[in-house]
């Protein structure tokens, strides 16, 4: 479904993402995992356009989404859940969701899909003419996953979705990213909680200083030696 | 106080609630522009200036009413302000390397083309519109035969005033109710987070500086029934309106109609209690006042109050 050929990304003069390959297959969790720096956030950056790659090429179902402008990719059903949630802090929670429906399919279905969003995180109902901004962290999360699925996108990428968040919520948006998939959803997933994230990933890529240098099913890599030493602390 | 300072009083705080209701739909303009752009868009008065001799001449050479030029002025403002976005302050945007102050400067330099222009074209001179309600009024009297105090409202200072609430009101419904002005607030607060929603924002740049010069025209067209008009006049407008921006807080819609309000409110005190000519020095104290006082303007004043809740 997607596929990243040896991109090279930078910040200025600094290449930080070196001759990167992967891809995701329909229906799969695959998920990135590094330190901090390593490069993953740059990668879904690169993904959704908000960064260009300076060589390579980002195929989504064979068509190459590095050319086109950012903004049309959620047209082409890729959604990207940024990191720190980057939710509209001044607009209710109910206009927030209404901004991830703007593409004309997704707003036919507006109103369904906001049930839809309402039903997996009942919280957000509740507080749906409260200012996004005055939500908690775990709300704010619940919004930014909410938000992402009202495009109703075939290829959903998180990045950092347990950042900050108390264990008992970082567990509930890991079984919600699951549902996610199980409903049919394709998932990249870019995490620093590498245990949980393997533990829901079909696959996995390791990332270390802007180059991959593991790879495998999310299971070969929660025994891997390499990965328990560096990530999981074992 | 006597029933006369009762009606001083009456009178000049009616006189300033008209005179603000004006000013906020100025401010509104800049603020819109500041908040989408993050710049502040120094040519803001220049072209209140010009729609105001669009309205001029339409009525001079069409007999068209300053009020009905609302339709026509605002529109063209519109489309005018898109143009300024894309053919003069886009280019500047995508030379990354240079400062954002330089859309700044640049704004200014369009100012003055603008003034310059004008100057050129219709020479220097103060004109009016000779509308025939200009002196008309209606009084408190007429209503209600036993008043204590005698109060008149300017008609079309009034009419304005109206029209500058009625353009407002459908301004919040047009931010709150559609989409793309859902996604022009969606812009202001998060531009990348805006990108990935599929929010075209180059489309919403066009589109704000287009509203902004639109909601100054619109304003342009309002004052020209009340106040006379002349080249240099966007300068001031342009001070008016940055003030009123910042007393607001920038990018706040909501600021900006109160701190047009406190403006209009503050002026017309100074002009009747302290004299003719300190308007302006009272103008610029509340500006220095607010930067002290309260830096974030309004608005955080409004933010504060929410998040308490």
């Amino acid at each position: 479904m997607l596929k990243v050929k040896d991109i090279d990304v930078f910040y200025g003069d600094v290449q930080v993402i070196w001759g990167v390959s992967f891809h995701v297959k329909k229906k799969e969790i695959v998920s990135l995992i590094g330190a901090n720096g390593a490069g993953k956030s740059t990668i879904l950056k690169t993904i959704s356009g908000l960064l260009r790659p300076a060589s390579g090429e980002v195929l989504f179902e064979g068509r190459p989404i590095h050319t086109i402008k950012p903004f049309k990719l959620i047209e082409m059903g890729i959604v990207h859940v940024p990191e720190a949630r980057r939710l509209f802090v001044e607009m209710t929670v109910e206009e927030n969701l209404d901004m991830g429906s703007l593409k004309a399919e997704a707003k036919k279905r507006r109103e369904q899909t906001k049930e839809m969003v309402f039903e997996l995180f009942p919280r957000l109902k509740e507080r749906r003419r409260q200012i996004a901004g005055t939500l908690s962290g775990g709300e704010q999360q619940m919004l930014a996953i909410g938000r992402g699925l009202m495009s109703l996108p075939r290829l959903m990428m998180f990045d950092e979705p347990s950042l900050g968040l108390a264990p008992i919520l970082v567990k509930e948006i890991f079984n919600v990213i699951k549902r996610i998939r199980d409903e049919g959803t394709t998932v990249l997933i870019v995490e620093q909680n590498v245990k949980q994230t393997l533990s829901i990933a079909d696959r996995a890529y390791v990332l270390e200083n802007g180059r991959i240098v593991m790879e495998g099913t999310g299971e070969e890599m929660l025994r891997n030696e390499h990965v328990k030493t560096a990530y999981l602390g074992v | 106080m006597d029933a006369v300072q009762v009606e001083v009083l009456l009178q000049t705080l009616i006189a300033g609630i008209l005179l603000g209701g004006l000013y906020a739909l100025i401010g509104i303009g800049m603020t819109l522009i500041m908040g989408v752009m993050k710049i502040i868009n120094l040519a803001h008065g220049e072209l209140m200036m010009v729609a105001m001799y669009l309205a001029y001449w339409l009525f001079v050479l069409f007999n068209i009413d300053p009020y009905l030029s609302v339709f026509i002025a605002a529109p063209l403002m519109f489309f005018f302000g898109m143009a300024i976005q894309k053919y003069l302050i886009n280019p500047v945007l995508k030379v990354e390397s240079i400062l954002p102050e330089n859309q700044v400067i640049l704004t200014v330099g369009i100012g003055m083309v603008l003034a310059n222009l004008a100057t050129i074209l219709f020479t220097s001179d103060y004109r009016s519109v000779p509308v025939e309600y200009a002196s008309d009024a209606w009084y408190l009297s007429d209503f209600w035969r036993d008043s204590p105090v005698e109060l008149s409202l300017s008609v079309p200072w009034s009419i304005s005033f109206l029209f500058a609430v009625v353009i407002t009101v459908a301004l919040w419904f047009f931010l709150t109710r559609t989409d793309t002005g859902k996604s022009i607030r969606a812009t202001a607060q998060d531009m990348d987070a805006a990108v990935l929603m599929g929010v075209n924002v180059e489309r919403m740049r066009l589109i704000t500086f287009g509203l902004g010069a639109a909601l100054v025209g619109a304003a342009g067209c309002l004052f020209i029934p009340i106040y006379y008009l002349y080249p240099a006049l966007g300068g001031r407008f342009t001070l008016i309106a940055f003030v009123i921006t910042i007393l607001g807080g920038l990018g706040s819609t909501v600021g900006a109609i109160i701190g047009g309000l406190i403006l209009g409110i503050f002026e017309s005190l100074t002009a009747t209690y302290v004299g003719m000519g300190w308007a302006p020095v009272g103008r610029f104290a509340i500006f220095i006042a607010a930067l002290i006082f309260l830096p974030g303007g309004v608005a955080s004043i409004l933010r504060r109050q929410r998040l308490g809740k």
